[in-house]
């Protein structure tokens, strides 16, 4: 047996798809002409498959202080952090952030991915149970997988469920990670962290919160979800990225407390990876400095996700759960959903393709994304692409 | 009341209530191969055990798991490390 053979299954239903051109699982930007529009192939499109929430990509500010860190630092660190030592600008974009936050030691990671694994990774061992929702990304289980934890799921967004397997796991709940994400990036919606909380209080547990698609995005002063809902205070660790708001790659965690520095010298996805280049660090400082002070993007960007939510809505499309910077869109078959993905192209819009089993509850789904750089003008774009689609799409709405 | 073929059996009424045409579903069915179950699937069939024995089983015990009949031993092989024999 070969060690291919076990994806022969994979692989004849990804070439099935993959024949079409362009491919939903290979989909190349031939051209990217600013945060908010491209070309694919021969065609322009509006971008609107992308976690560019706040739209800060091609930020003035920020390339201008990436431009000055690569001529200044130089390309790349060329090593890690424990090895061969942070720059200055590791350690200012760490202490800046925690003030953004409030919380006093932040934890800045290669990616979000990484980040996951260095902190859940490490803090779940063995010995641990950890209780995630259900939907959670990929990146917390195989956190989870990599610590060795017990994992125990809870069906999606339900404390109430929470607290059952809480309840089941007898005087292990005390020191149980729960663990949540703020936005859910696929269908957009979010967790009920008071209703969370109000079980961690009763039965014990840490708690992290995987802000990734929520930082920047929620809150008064964007610190995610947990701001928005008023429970800082109870999450002991909040995880994120800087792939999404923040327009560029890394992650972090900040701690509620600086027991987590203890951290910097077990966690292995930590320690053993190179270090982000000067570059990146100066455009998240740059941006991380545009977030706190423009809250008008945060306004645009809700106000663009509510008209797109609306007129989608109101063609009698089958929509996720509530307003948000992600619109799923369900389209009923694997079969539908490849070809409606396709003809959204041609009319120049581009959004993910999102399949079984990725989405919850296997349903097929085009998941747009709404950026605070999309002007007014655009989302109409983008709603009359779905209204030249909808009769194409039979769906009992 | 934990015995292994007690489990197997409730292993294969789940299994023919979530895979449509499953009728031919038995012990040693891959559950991958022959039955196309994704990993989700197999999650969710056992938070479903969890909680028709209001018991707490963690997704690792999924680790080389194939079979219904391999699904039910791990998991009173996960009982019996945790709690003795049961
Ligand atoms: C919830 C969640 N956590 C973590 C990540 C990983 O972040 P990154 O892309 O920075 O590795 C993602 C994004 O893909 C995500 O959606």
């Amino acid at each position: 047996m070969g060690l291919y053979d076990k994806f022969s299954r994979l692989a004849a239903e990804r070439s099935s798809l993959q024949s079409l051109d362009p491919s939903p699982f290979g989909t190349r930007i031939d051209v990217v002409y600013s945060s908010t529009r491209g070309r694919i192939g021969g065609t322009d499109v509006i971008l609107a498959g992308t976690n560019n929430y706040l739209g800060l990509t091609f930020d003035e500010d920020a390339i201008e202080a990436a431009r000055h860190a690569l001529t200044v630092e130089g390309t790349g660190t060329t090593g890690s952090r424990m090895a061969n030592g942070s720059y200055g600008s590791h350690s200012a974009l760490e202490s800046e952030l925690a003030t953004f936050l409030n919380r006093p030691s932040v934890m800045v990671f290669s990616t979000g991915y990484v980040a996951n694994l260095g902190i859940i990774g490490t803090l779940a061992g063995p010995r641990e149970v950890v209780l995630l929702d259900a939907d959670c990304h990929a990146s917390i289980y195989d956190a989870c997988t990599l610590g060795g934890a017990e994992i125990i799921r809870f069906h999606h967004n339900d404390a109430k469920d929470l607290e059952r397997r809480m309840l089941r796991l007898g005087d292990r709940a005390k020191d149980a990670l729960i663990i949540v994400e703020g936005i859910y990036s696929m269908l957009g919606d979010v967790a009920p962290l008071k209703e969370i909380v109000d079980v961690k209080r009763r039965l014990g547990g840490f708690l992290l919160v995987d802000e990734a698609h929520s930082f920047g995005v929620m809150g008064a002063n964007g610190r995610g979800l947990a701001e928005e809902q008023d429970v800082e205070d109870d999450v002991d660790i909040i995880l994120g990225t800087f792939s999404k708001s923040l327009a560029a790659i890394g992650g972090f965690a900040a701690g509620r407390s600086s027991e987590m520095e203890v951290l910097r010298y077990a966690s292995r996805p930590y320690i053993f990876t190179a270090s982000p280049s000067p570059s990146v660090v100066a455009s998240v400082r740059s941006a991380l400095k545009t977030i706190a002070a423009r809250p008008q993007l945060r306004e645009k960007l809700w106000s663009n996700a509510q008209r797109l939510y609306d007129g989608l809505a109101a063609l009698g499309y089958s929509m996720g759960p509530r307003v948000s910077p992600v619109v799923p869109v369900m389209v009923g078959s694997k079969e539908q959903g490849v070809k409606f993905w396709r003809a959204l192209i041609d009319q120049g819009v581009y959004v993910n393709l999102v399949l079984p089993p990725a989405t919850p509850s296997g349903v097929t789904l085009v998941r747009c994304s709404v950026s605070a750089a999309h002007t007014s003008v655009q989302i109409d774009q983008i709603i009359e692409a779905f209204a030249a689609l909808r009769p194409s799409l039979k769906l009992t709405a | 009341m934990f015995t292994q073929d007690v489990i197997l059996e409730n292993v294969l009424v789940c299994l023919r209530d979530m895979i449509p045409g499953a009728e031919t579903v038995g012990p040693d069915s891959d559950m991958v191969d022959d039955l196309g179950l994704e990993s989700v699937k197999m999650m969710d069939l056992l938070m479903k055990l969890e909680d028709d024995y209001d018991l707490s089983i963690p997704i690792n015990i999924l680790m080389d798991v194939r079979t219904p009949r391999q699904l039910a031993a791990s998991l009173i092989g996960y009982l019996e490390k945790r709690n003795g024999p049961v």
